[in-house]
């Protein structure tokens, strides 16, 4: 068994005004150690002028997500070993402008996000005397799995659509839209639908379910957006009904 | 979200995923039995003349039609994205539009003249 494995990392310094290049460092290939303990390992003992994004080490907080090896991927979910012999290529995720080295700008993403209005809609509160709004288990798994998502941007980065229209709401949002349209307690299906059923939502998607491959959390953002397409073509068809009979 | 022109697109699909759904169920059966199955033997098919009848009722009529014609649906909306992001011919989105729309109207009218 080897004891080092080669990194090839895409570094980027846009003050100095030159192209990115891959710039390779020697870590050693421990058995407990995921591509992120060895950018972690570069910048202490290495390179300390390497900029990446990470926070929690454990696959929650979707700080960390970068291309290994051409894929999507939370390098702190992605042991080393899984990649021997190596050479690994680290590269920022794909689809979103590059800041420095491995850092992306996210904040397309995040004003999508904010776009699907992704709370509780409400067209009338119940009073506060009339307490909490219940809801049973199985009314909770209806939308349980597409409320795990930690806004990695993986599925971003995995999609051709996205790549090719960035005007596209992409799989988080819309797996995100379909988290509360689904939950019983959330009235603005209508609302949501009227922003989503455009050719810039859920009809950008044109079902290469890498989104879904590539999610940590099992989200299955192509799942949603079928499902949102089933709901949206029912209700574009209604609406051809009653405008016919009014 | 720019745009927020209605998109036409829940038209299409509902025809992509009605052929979809339809061949993906019928299809692989029909060519089993019929393409593969019968001619080797494996089974003893119908004759001729027990298909020919079948083939003649109203009701096979309309279902084969159906099956025709929204598996090409299928195709042409599955075949225009191919263009579109596969070829990068997203520019040309009417023409390919009318093409592949177009095939799949003229194929299905095409499968009416025989059928009927």
């Amino acid at each position: 068994m080897p004891t080092n494995i080669t990194l090839e990392v895409l570094r980027y310094m846009p003050e100095d005004g030159g192209a990115p290049v891959f710039q390779e460092y020697e870590v050693p290939l421990r058995s407990d150690w995921v591509v992120l303990d060895a950018l972690n390992h570069v910048k202490d003992h290495i390179d300390g002028t390497l900029s990446y994004r990470w926070s929690c080490r454990m696959g929650v907080c979707g700080s960390c997500g970068m291309m290994v090896n051409g894929e999507p991927t939370l390098t702190c979910a992605a042991f080393l070993e899984s990649f021997a012999p190596g050479p690994i290529r680290v590269e920022p995720l794909a689809h979103f402008p590059v800041i420095r080295d491995l850092v992306v700008e996210g904040s397309d993403f995040m004003t999508k996000l904010k776009d699907v209005k992704p709370w509780v809609i409400r067209k009338e509160e119940k009073p506060l005397s009339e307490g909490e709004y219940r809801q049973t288990p199985e009314e909770l798994a209806d939308f349980k799995q597409y409320s795990m998502c930690i806004n990695c941007m993986l599925c971003y980065s995995a999609c051709p659509v996205y790549g090719l229209e960035p005007g596209f709401t992409g799989p988080a949002a819309l797996a995100l839209a379909q988290r509360y349209n689904l939950d019983n307690r959330d009235q603005g299906n209508e609302e949501r639908m009227e922003l989503l059923s455009n050719d810039e939502g859920i009809w950008s998607c044109t079902m290469v379910g890498e989104c879904s491959e590539v999610c940590p959390k099992g989200v299955d953002p192509a799942g949603a957006i079928q499902r949102y397409k089933l709901a949206g073509a029912a209700d574009w068809w209604k609406s051809l009904i009653t405008r016919k009979s009014k | 979200m720019s745009a927020m022109k209605k998109s036409n697109d829940p038209f299409w699909w509902t025809l992509f995923g009605a052929g979809g759904a339809m061949t993906a169920m019928l299809v692989p059966m029909l060519l089993f039995l019929i393409g593969v199955a019968t001619p080797l033997g494996w089974i003893e098919g119908p004759s001729y003349a027990s298909v020919s009848q079948v083939m003649l009722h109203p009701l096979t009529k309309i279902a084969a039609f159906f099956l025709i014609s929204l598996s090409l649906f299928h195709w042409a909306h599955r075949f225009r994205f191919t263009l579109y992001d596969g070829l990068q011919l997203k520019h040309l989105f009417q023409l390919i539009a009318v093409i592949c729309y177009g095939g799949a109207v003229a194929g299905s009218l095409v499968a009416a003249y025989v059928i009927w």
